[in-house]
C-alpha cells in the first residue's frame, strides 16, 4: 500500500532557486497535490501552491511534473513507478512567484484584449432562441477551466518571451472562436485574431491540445477554424467588397433568427 | 508602521464567486467605483464547482412551473425557517437573473424549441434547473468574469484605463473590517498573499460575498478558501449570523480513494436517473420518506420509473427528497451494516442510461471517476457518501438590500443566511448568488449615495491594531505547526457536530474548541511572508474556529431535528421551535447566541399552502383564520 517516494521540487523565487529533495509517504490512490500538500504539513509548511478545487474543475493548480505540464490534482502517483524521483517545477512560460506559484497576469491582460461578446441591440432577455446543435461548438471551448497549460506549453511563448506583446496562446484564440461561432454575436474579430493576438504565430503543431486536462480540441476545433475563417475573407472578392458595407459576419446560414417569447 | 498600500474606494466586494462577481456589476453599473478583492485568481472561486444547475421558474419544459410553485418547494425544502420574503424574492427574481447571463453571453443546454433546458433536482416540483452539462458553475463564473471584463473594456474607451470604476484585487485576503466610533464601515484592511504586503480599502461599503465554512470539516467538497471569513469578519465588526446549527451534508459525495474523500457527485446523476441501493441491492430511499412528504413521492420503484416519462401521473422516485432526507438515509444504511466496502452506498447510472447519454450529460462525474478512481461510471455503480457542502447559517440581513446589521455591511450568497431556512434545494444556491448579488451591490451603492460628502474615516489607531492582529503568528517562537491544529479541528466538527448530533457530543466539541483556541495564540509560522501559506492558514485559523463555536453552540441551544440539524436526542420536528431563530455574535474571543423570534409570514404567502401541509409545520396558533 503505502510506500515512501523521491520528489525534487522547485523552491525559491524571482531571485533565484533550485531543486530541493524530499522524501514522502505516498498512499494508495492519491494524487501529486496529495503529496505537496503533505510537503507543506510536515518538511515545507512555507511551500507556495496554489490550489482550490482539487477536482481538475478551477485548473489552479497547474504546473510541470516530470517537465510535462500538467494539473497536480488530476495525476495520480499510481502512474509512476515506485523508485521512480517525480519532479515538479512551477510553469516556465510564466515568471516565477515563489516555489511552484506563477504570475500568470499574462493571460488575465490577453483575456481584456478580446472584444467582448455582443448580442443584436434589439434581443430582449428571455427572448434568446438557439438550437443546442448550434450552441455545442461554443460550448467546447466554454469547458475551458483557465489553467493556462495550453498558454505555458505553446512554444510561440514557451521560447520566445518577445512573442508575449504580439502573441495571445492558443487560450485566447480559442476564446476569439469561441465568441466567433456563438449564434447570437454580432462582432467580426478575425482583424483583431491576426493583428493583435497574433493568429499567424500558431503553426498547428497541437502541443496545446495534448496538455488540455479537459481534453478540449484546440488547435482542430478552434484555430484551425478561426485561421479558415481569416483566409476566406482575405482572399474572398466579394466579402471583401460586402465588408466594405459594414456587415461583415454571415450568421443566417448558422442559425434560424431569434423568436420572441411565447 | 510596515509600508502599506493604500485605495480609496466607494464598495469593496469581498470574494470573486457568483455573488461577489453579480454584486460588483450592479454596484459599478450604478456609477460606484468598485473593488473586488479575492483570495484566489479571478475565476477561480468555489462557484465554480457547482455541477447541477440553476434554479429558476422559467416554465421552459414544463409550463405549469411559476415563481408561486418554486417559493413553496424552497420553503418546504427549509421546513418552514426560511426567510420568507428572501425566499419570495428569489422565486420571483430569478428568471430574470438567468436570462440576463445569455445577454452575458451564456450558453446554456436548450430545449427543441431553443429556449433554455431546465432539468429535474431535489425537492423541485418540474424540472427546473438551467445548466450546462454539469459544469453549469463553470459557466456561470465565466460569463460573470467575461461581463466584468466586458466592462472594464467600456471604461477604457472613455476614460482610457480599464480599472478606472472597477479592478479585481486576486489573492488578497481582507483580515479586518474597519468600523467608525458609530460602528459604521470606514475600510477593510488585508494582505496580498503573492508578497504578504499590507493593504488598506478605504470605502464606506463592503459587500460580504466570502463563501461557506467547510474548511471547518474533514470530509468536505469546499476548497481552501472556504474558512468561514465573511462570517466572522461581520461578528467581529458587530454584526450578527443567524441559523448556524444548519449544515448541509450533500449526501453524495466520493468516498474512494481517501484522497478524494468527500469530492462531490452531482445531484443530476440522481436526476437524471440514477439510483441509491446498499450492499443487499435494494433500493432504500422508498423506506425513508418522511411523513411531512408521503403524499409528494413515489411508494414503489416502478411508480418511480414512470415518473420520468409521465411526471404529470405519477409521484417522483425517492431518490430525489431533499438532501437533508437521502443524506440522514445513507447515513443509517451505513450504519445499520448494508454499506459498500468502503462505507458508502451505490449510486448507479449504469444500469439506467446508455453509456452514451451519461457521458453527454455527466461528462464531468465521467471523468471525475474515471481520473480519480479509475471507476467507469457506464459500466459499475459509483460509490458514494454524505459531504459536508453548504452553510444554510450565514450573516444576518435585510431580505430587500443585503444589508447586514452593521450600517455599510452587505452581504449575499452562501455566507449570507436566512435564505434557505434548515435545508437548501439543489439548484438554488447559484439563483441565489445572481438575484441577492444584485441586490446587495443595488443595496450598497444606494446607501453610499445616502451618504454624500460625509463618509466615515478610517484611523492609524484602526490600521496598526489591524497590523498587530496579522503578524502574530510571526512574533510567537515554540508554538505549533497551524496544519496540525487545523486537522484536528477538522476531526472534531466533523465527528462531534457532524451530520447527527448529541447533547454530549457537542458539548465535547465545545471544549476542544476552548482548546484549540489557547493553542492557536501560539501558533508558529515558518518562513518570510511573501506567499506562505503556513500564516495564511493561522490567520484563516481564526475564523474557522470562531464559526464553528457558532455551529456547535447553535446545535447545542436547538432541541429538535430540522434540515441540516439532525439531535438524536430530540429526534422529532417541533413546530415551537420552527418560530425561533438562533442568532449568533462575537463575545470577546469567542461566539454568544440569543434566541430570536421569526417574523410571520405574510398572509398572501401562507394562503399559496394548503392548511393540511401548514399543520405539519406550524403551530396551532400560527395557522391561518378559520382553518382549525
Amino acid at each position: 500500500m503505502g510506500y515512501k517516494a523521491r520528489f525534487k521540487v522547485w523552491r525559491g523565487d524571482k531571485s533565484g532557486g533550485g531543486l530541493e529533495d524530499f522524501s514522502v509517504d505516498v498512499n494508495e490512490g492519491e494524487v501529486v497535490l496529495d503529496i505537496v500538500h503533505r510537503l507543506q504539513a510536515t518538511d515545507a509548511p512555507d511551500l507556495a501552491v496554489r490550489w482550490n478545487c482539487k477536482a481538475g474543475k478551477c485548473g489552479s493548480c497547474s504546473a510541470e511534473i516530470n517537465g510535462r505540464p500538467r494539473l497536480m490534482c488530476m495525476t495520480r502517483m499510481s502512474t509512476f513507478a515506485e523508485d521512480e524521483t517525480i519532479t515538479i517545477t512551477p510553469m516556465r512560460t510564466f515568471p516565477v512567484i515563489r516555489d511552484l506559484v506563477t504570475d500568470v497576469s499574462y493571460n488575465y491582460e490577453k483575456a481584456r484584449m478580446v472584444p467582448a461578446f455582443s448580442p443584436p441591440a434589439d434581443l430582449e432577455p428571455g427572448d434568446y432562441r438557439m438550437a443546442q446543435v448550434d450552441v455545442e461548438r461554443s460550448q467546447e471551448f466554454r469547458k475551458c477551466i483557465e489553467c493556462f497549460l495550453c498558454n505555458d506549453t505553446c512554444h510561440a511563448v514557451r521560447d520566445h518571451e518577445e512573442n508575449k506583446t504580439s502573441f495571445s496562446g492558443p487560450r485566447f484564440l480559442m476564446r476569439i472562436s469561441e465568441l466567433d461561432m456563438h449564434p447570437l454575436d454580432t462582432v467580426d474579430r478575425r482583424e483583431v485574431a491576426v493583428q493583435e493576438h497574433g493568429l499567424g504565430y500558431c503553426n498547428i503543431t497541437k502541443c496545446c491540445t495534448d496538455v488540455c486536462p479537459e481534453h478540449i480540441k484546440i488547435t482542430d476545433n478552434a484555430i484551425i477554424p478561426l485561421k479558415e475563417r481569416v483566409a476566406d475573407k482575405k482572399y474572398d472578392p466579394i466579402f471583401s467588397i460586402a465588408s466594405l458595407f459594414g456587415k461583415t459576419k454571415e450568421r443566417a446560414r448558422r442559425t434560424p433568427p431569434p423568436g420572441k417569447n411565447a | 508602521m510596515t509600508d502599506l498600500e493604500r485605495h480609496s474606494y466607494d464598495v469593496v466586494v469581498i470574494g470573486a464567486g457568483g455573488a461577489g462577481l453579480r454584486a460588483a456589476i450592479e454596484a459599478r453599473s450604478h456609477g460606484k467605483r468598485t473593488a473586488i478583492v479575492c483570495k484566489s485568481l479571478f475565476g477561480k472561486a468555489h462557484t465554480v464547482m457547482a455541477e447541477g444547475g440553476i434554479a429558476a421558474a422559467m416554465g421552459n419544459v414544463n409550463s405549469k412551473d411559476n415563481w408561486q410553485v418554486h417559493f413553496r418547494d424552497t420553503m418546504r425544502g427549509g421546513k418552514f425557517l426560511n426567510s420568507w420574503r428572501m425566499a419570495e424574492l428569489h422565486a420571483k427574481e430569478a428568471p430574470q437573473r438567468v436570462w440576463e447571463l445569455e445577454t452575458y453571453g451564456a450558453l446554456f443546454d436548450r430545449t427543441p424549441e431553443g429556449k433554455i433546458s431546465q432539468r429535474n433536482f431535489g425537492g423541485h416540483e418540474y424540472p427546473r434547473l438551467a445548466h450546462v452539462g454539469d459544469r453549469t458553475g463553470l459557466e456561470l463564473i465565466r460569463t460573470l468574469q467575461q461581463k466584468i471584463v466586458s466592462l472594464q473594456q467600456e471604461d477604457f474607451h472613455a476614460t482610457g484605463d480599464y480599472e478606472s470604476h472597477i479592478k479585481v484585487f486576486a489573492e488578497c485576503t481582507i483580515t479586518r473590517l474597519l468600523t467608525d466610533e458609530s460602528g459604521a464601515i470606514a475600510g477593510a484592511y488585508g494582505y496580498f498573499r503573492e508578497t504578504g504586503d499590507f493593504v488598506l480599502f478605504e470605502s464606506p461599503a463592503v459587500v460580504l460575498a466570502t463563501g461557506g465554512i467547510g474548511k471547518s470539516f474533514k470530509v468536505t467538497s469546499n476548497s481552501w478558501e472556504y474558512t468561514g471569513d465573511g462570517h466572522a469578519l461581520a461578528m467581529r465588526a458587530g454584526g450578527s449570523t443567524l441559523n448556524m446549527e444548519f449544515i448541509q451534508f450533500h449526501p453524495t459525495g466520493m468516498v474512494w480513494p481517501p484522497s478524494v474523500k468527500g469530492i462531490l457527485v452531482t445531484e443530476s446523476v440522481r436526476g437524471d436517473g440514477g439510483v441509491l441501493t446498499n450492499s443487499e441491492g435494494t433500493r432504500f430511499m422508498f423506506d425513508y420518506i418522511p411523513d411531512v412528504f408521503k403524499d409528494k413521492y413515489a411508494t414503489t420503484p416502478e411508480e418511480g420509473d414512470r415518473w420520468y416519462t409521465d411526471p404529470d401521473n405519477n409521484r417522483r422516485p425517492p431518490e430525489l427528497l431533499p438532501r437533508d432526507e437521502v443524506a440522514r438515509a445513507i447515513n443509517s444504511e451505513v450504519k445499520a451494516g448494508r454499506g459498500t466496502p468502503h462505507g458508502g452506498v451505490y449510486l448507479d447510472v449504469s444500469s439506467r442510461l446508455p453509456a452514451e447519454t451519461i457521458r453527454k450529460k455527466l461528462p464531468s462525474m465521467y471523468h471525475q471517476f474515471k481520473e480519480l478512481a479509475d471507476v467507469d461510471i457506464t459500466a459499475v455503480p459509483m460509490e458514494v457518501g454524505p459531504t459536508c457542502h453548504y452553510v444554510m447559517g450565514g450573516v444576518e440581513v435585510e431580505p430587500d438590500t443585503g444589508s447586514a446589521k452593521v450600517p455599510g455591511l452587505f452581504a449575499a450568497g452562501e455566507v449570507s443566511g436566512g435564505m434557505h431556512g434548515s435545508n437548501r434545494l439543489g439548484g438554488n444556491s447559484l439563483s441565489d448568488l445572481l438575484v441577492f448579488g444584485r441586490r446587495a451591490g443595488l443595496g450598497a451603492a444606494e446607501y453610499v449615495e445616502s451618504l454624500g460628502e460625509s463618509r466615515p474615516q478610517v484611523t492609524d489607531a484602526m490600521v496598526a491594531a489591524a497590523e498587530l492582529e496579522a503578524l502574530a503568528p510571526f512574533t510567537t517562537e515554540g508554538g505549533e505547526n497551524p496544519y496540525t491544529i487545523h486537522s484536528e479541528l477538522q476531526e472534531s466538527m466533523n465527528d462531534l457536530v457532524g451530520i447527527i448530533r448529541t447533547q454530549a457530543e457537542v458539548e465535547q466539541a465545545l471544549e476542544r474548541l476552548e482548546g484549540f483556541k489557547a493553542r492557536v495564540a501560539h501558533v508558529t509560522v515558518k518562513g518570510g511572508r511573501a506567499f506562505n501559506p503556513g500564516w495564511h492558514l493561522a490567520l484563516d485559523l481564526k475564523n474557522m474556529l470562531l464559526v464553528s463555536e457558532c455551529v456547535a453552540r447553535a446545535a447545542l441551544e436547538r432541541q429538535e431535528s430540522r434540515g441540516g440539524h439532525t439531535r438524536e436526542d430530540y429526534p422529532v420536528m417541533s413546530p415551537e421551535w420552527r418560530q425561533v431563530n438562533i442568532v449568533c455574535r462575537a463575545d470577546g474571543d469567542g461566539a454568544a447566541i440569543v434566541r430570536q423570534p421569526l417574523v410571520p409570514m405574510r398572509e398572501d404567502l401562507l394562503d399559496l399552502f394548503d392548511v393540511d401541509e401548514l399543520k405539519k409545520y406550524l403551530t396551532e396558533a400560527e395557522l391561518p383564520k378559520g382553518a382549525h
